[in-house]
């Protein structure tokens, strides 16, 4: 089965002034297919370094990420990536976009046509096949990023902070789409975020990494996600598990930037 | 006719246009804060007001307005320009005006030169006897200036003279005045109405008198012209000037030059000598009046500037606000327009000019501006063949047999396809001046752009690019083209070779510094994506990065268009026998106003046509921009 394995992952930067920065130190875990996973952590601490690795846009520096047991070494259909602004192409339409990574493999049209029907239809975006992708909210935008990267079938979703940029009433709209996509599809993920009520509900496990050098900090396993499927998430948010862990993990990240700060400071 | 009913029209374009745009304003006022750029939105009736504005000040200062108002009126001006014209030579005498009266102007001139003459004399190498001698000629004729300004040493037939003339001019003016003046009709009314019209010939106003008025004031020149010519045969040389000039020539003539002290002081004196002579000469012309005597002919001019004034009635205010930044001017032939009524071209000239030289009938040295020419389909596409196609052809080209008979044979048939020489379908090309500069700047263009793209975008993506080629791209851009054009033409030819390859290294260097800055700016993110998408290296350049750059390249496109058309005119007038700077260098050295003035307005037209199909594209291309 593709799961996602990370053997020792360590990125060193060098910096223009001789020194070295250790961006990832001995990251080691395994995420088997279907998992949901959420990674956060105080700002500087690695995660899209962490991201960028695994989508294969940068080498590590030492160890390796293999899925499904191949090592990954570059850019690859079996990961798609949404990112924090869509990264839309703004000078095609939305099924021009969603359909961009069939048009490089040189598909079949008509076959390229009906899939984009498809999964439009899935992430709420009917009918708006021919609109040109500037016109189109913040929240659709990432709606044809989803879309534009499920299309591919690729085997782990990569997703850095994607709905970072959007309002909080499209904001859960969205992390209950991401949950239904997840159900229904059975794919991996991987969600980057700077919010931990969004870490918790969206993530079956949770990594919270520390920062210099930037590790895997705390690992937890979580019903929310699996509760989201069925209960409205405004619920699971007032249940006392889901504020004792938020708090929990708010403190930690608060005396992880205290540190920070501390350091700064001295030196 | 057809100008008068436009420039009326304008006139009411720019009004209503006005008043439209103050009703405009007033329905706005409650929104209406200063500083709100969507307040310059929209207002196409301003471009009206704008619009008709140029129009009229052009029409209006290149007298095309006053043409059409008043269309006998230049004949009529041209008469009175000639009765100013005779009556010059008499008028320039007095300070009507110029400052100072003649009489005047000569005596303080002439005293400057003795002074000057004095102090040389006083210098120069005499003996001391001979120095005594030229000084006092030279008092003695101080003497003779001071007697010609003296009203009672005034010989009383040349004050008989002066005041004959001012009789003549009183009575002209009495008759001027005169209704009945001329009593005879104008015996050439029907070979004058038979002139050309005004501005039928280039600039010329036709020269006989059509109308009464006209004719008044043309026989009125007539006889300013005798009177003029007998005032300048009086000369205020009566006896006792007389003699005294006569003494004075006879010591000057009777003055011997001692050529004892070698050449060099010799030809010093004989110069001061002849300088001696020269002032002698101008006493001697008698041209200086006491001003007394000539204050009666002063007054008859007046009185006639003043007859001549109130007969032109409206004439003359037609002149000032119809004929508005110059006067019309009597030659001895011809009457002609000056001012802006002359260097500015009447909008209805230049547009007949147009006309005519788009014709390939009339053309402008053989070549019309724009026009179609039919031509086969072969020989239009033949450039695109090269010739050398056919060589590649296995095979001989044919040889003639012994019965001298050439045949065919398959890869001449290449060549002959090749060079375009075979019967085909016609059709018309466009050909022209107009034409021809176009097409330079479009081929300029389009070499720089596949190649200028293509390059820059490189140079946006690679260091190795970027490090190699900027050097060499930021030397030469920054050399104006004109600096180029020497080289270039001497290189390539003054003909389309050469004027292409300058345009093509002005827009290179546009193209390539757009695209790269194009490149420069793709969002890490959009390429990150394509990559997880599956593009290839050579799909993310032709999908994403150049997409990405088309701001930047087309805003590049506009920029490369202005500087090589204004290039390409620059590098005509330099050389070559087509294009519009050529046409209108040709026109420059013939101070042919009007063709000039055709040849900025198409320039003028032809750059902002360019600039809206620009504008229209980018607009199709990149509704995007700036909300990615």
């Amino acid at each position: 089965m593709s799961d996602l394995v990370a053997d020792k992952v360590n990125m060193v930067f060098n910096t223009k002034g001789g020194g070295t920065v250790h961006a990832l130190k001995d990251i080691s875990f395994t995420l088997k297919q279907g998992e949901l996973l959420s990674v956060l952590g105080p700002s500087g601490c690695g995660k899209t370094t962490l991201l960028n690795i695994i989508a294969g846009f940068n080498r590590p520096t030492g160890g390796a990420f293999y899925l499904g047991g191949e090592e990954i070494s570059g850019p690859g259909l079996n990961r798609g990536m949404v990112f924090q602004q869509g990264a839309l192409f703004e000078w095609l339409t939305v099924a021009e976009n969603v359909n961009f990574g069939l048009r490089m493999k040189g598909s079949d049209k008509k076959e390229t046509a009906q899939k984009v029907e498809e999964w439009l239809d899935i992430v709420g975006l009917q009918g708006f096949g021919n609109t040109p992708t500037y016109q189109l909210s913040g929240g659709m935008q990432q709606r044809v990023a989803l879309a534009r990267c499920l299309i591919n079938d690729p085997d782990l979703i990569l997703m850095d902070e994607p709905l970072g940029a959007l309002d909080a009433l499209t904001r859960e709209k969205m992390q209950t789409l991401v949950l239904k996509i997840w159900k229904e599809t059975g794919k991996t993920i991987m969600i980057i975020t700077h919010s931990v009520e969004e870490a918790l509900l969206l993530g079956e496990r949770l990594f919270v990494m520390a920062p210099r050098p930037g590790r895997l900090h705390k690992e937890y396993q979580l019903p929310f996600a699996e509760q989201g499927l069925t209960t409205d998430p405004r619920e699971i948010k007032n249940s006392a598990q889901f504020s004792e862990t938020r708090e929990e993990i708010l403190t930690m990240i608060w005396n992880m930037e205290e540190e920070i700060m501390g350091k700064t400071n001295a030196a | 006719m057809i100008v008068g009913t436009l420039f009326i029209i304008l006139i009411c374009l720019l009004i209503g246009s006005i008043i439209y745009g103050r009703r405009l304003v007033r329905t706005e006022v409650t929104d209406a804060v200063f500083g709100n750029p969507t307040r310059a939105l929209g207002g196409w009736h301003w471009i009206v007001a704008g619009v008709s504005s140029i129009l009229i000040i052009w029409l209006y200062f290149s007298w095309d307005a006053g043409r059409a108002f008043f269309p006998k009126s230049a004949n009529e001006l041209c008469q009175v320009a000639k009765l100013n014209r005779t009556a010059n030579p008499i008028r320039s005498a007095f300070p009507l005006e110029d400052r100072l009266l003649r009489s005047t102007l000569l005596l303080e001139r002439d005293y400057g030169q003795m002074d000057a003459l004095e102090s040389k004399l006083a210098n120069t190498n005499f003996n001391e006897t001979d120095r005594a001698e030229l000084q006092s000629v030279i008092s003695e004729m101080r003497a003779t200036l001071a007697a010609q300004a003296d009203p009672k040493l005034m010989d009383p037939g040349t004050a008989g003279r002066l005041d004959e003339i001012a009789t003549r001019i009183n009575d002209l003016a009495k008759n001027i005045a005169d209704d009945n003046y001329p009593s005879t009709p104008d015996p050439d009314r029907e070979k004058a109405l038979a002139q050309p019209a005004w501005g039928e010939t280039s600039t010329e106003i036709p020269p006989m008198p059509m109308t009464d008025l006209g004719y008044k004031f043309s026989k009125a020149a007539e006889v300013m012209d005798g009177i003029s010519k007998d005032f300048s045969k009086i000369r205020n040389n009566g006896e006792n000037i007389t003699a005294k000039l006569e003494a004075l020539q006879a010591r000057y003539k009777g003055f011997k030059i001692d050529e004892s002290d070698g050449e060099e002081i010799t030809a010093q004196r004989k110069e001061l000598l002849k300088q001696v002579e020269k002032i002698y000469r101008r006493i001697d012309d008698g041209k200086i009046f006491p001003s007394a005597m000539t204050q009666k002919v002063e007054d008859a001019l007046i009185n006639l500037d003043d007859v001549k004034k109130s007969e032109q009635g409206m004439l003359r205010y037609i002149d000032i606000f119809a004929l508005p930044g110059g006067d019309i001017l009597a030659g001895n032939r011809a009457c002609s327009e000056q001012g802006s009524g002359r260097w500015l071209p009447k909008p209805s000239d230049t547009l007949q000019t147009f006309v005519k030289m788009a014709h390939p009938d009339e053309g402008y040295k053989g070549i019309p501006l724009l026009w179609y020419k039919m031509k086969p389909v072969g020989e239009v596409f033949e450039i695109l063949i090269p010739d050398w196609i056919a060589n590649l052809v296995p095979g001989e080209y044919p040889r003639h047999d012994d019965a001298g008979n050439v045949l065919t044979n398959f890869k001449n048939k290449v060549y002959n396809f090749a060079t375009g020489n075979y019967e085909s379908m016609m059709i018309p090309v466009p050909i022209g001046h107009i034409w021809d500069s176009m097409m330079r700047v479009l081929a300029g263009l389009f070499f720089g752009i596949i190649l200028g793209v293509p390059l820059g975008l490189y140079m946006g993506l690679s260091r190795f690019a970027k490090g190699f080629f900027d050097p060499l791209i930021e030397l030469y851009r920054p050399i104006p083209p004109l600096a180029w054009a020497p080289l270039i033409l001497t290189i390539f030819g003054i003909q389309d070779d050469g004027k292409i390859f300058l345009l093509f290294m002005v827009a290179f260097a546009i193209m390539v510094i757009s695209a790269r800055t194009g490149a420069t700016g793709t969002q890490l993110s959009k390429i990150h994506a394509a990559h997880s998408l599956g593009a290839s290296k050579f799909q993310i350049i032709r999908k994403v990065i150049l997409p990405n750059s088309l701001p930047e390249i087309l805003t590049g496109i506009r920029i490369a268009i202005g500087v090589c058309w204004g290039t390409l005119v620059a590098a005509e007038m330099l050389a070559g026998t087509t294009g519009i700077g050529f046409v209108e260098n040709v026109a420059r050295k013939q101070s042919d106003y009007e063709i000039i003035w055709m040849t900025i307005l198409l320039l003028g037209l032809l750059g902002l046509l360019f600039d809206l199909i620009m504008r229209f594209i980018i607009h199709r291309t990149i509704p995007w921009r700036g909300k990615g």
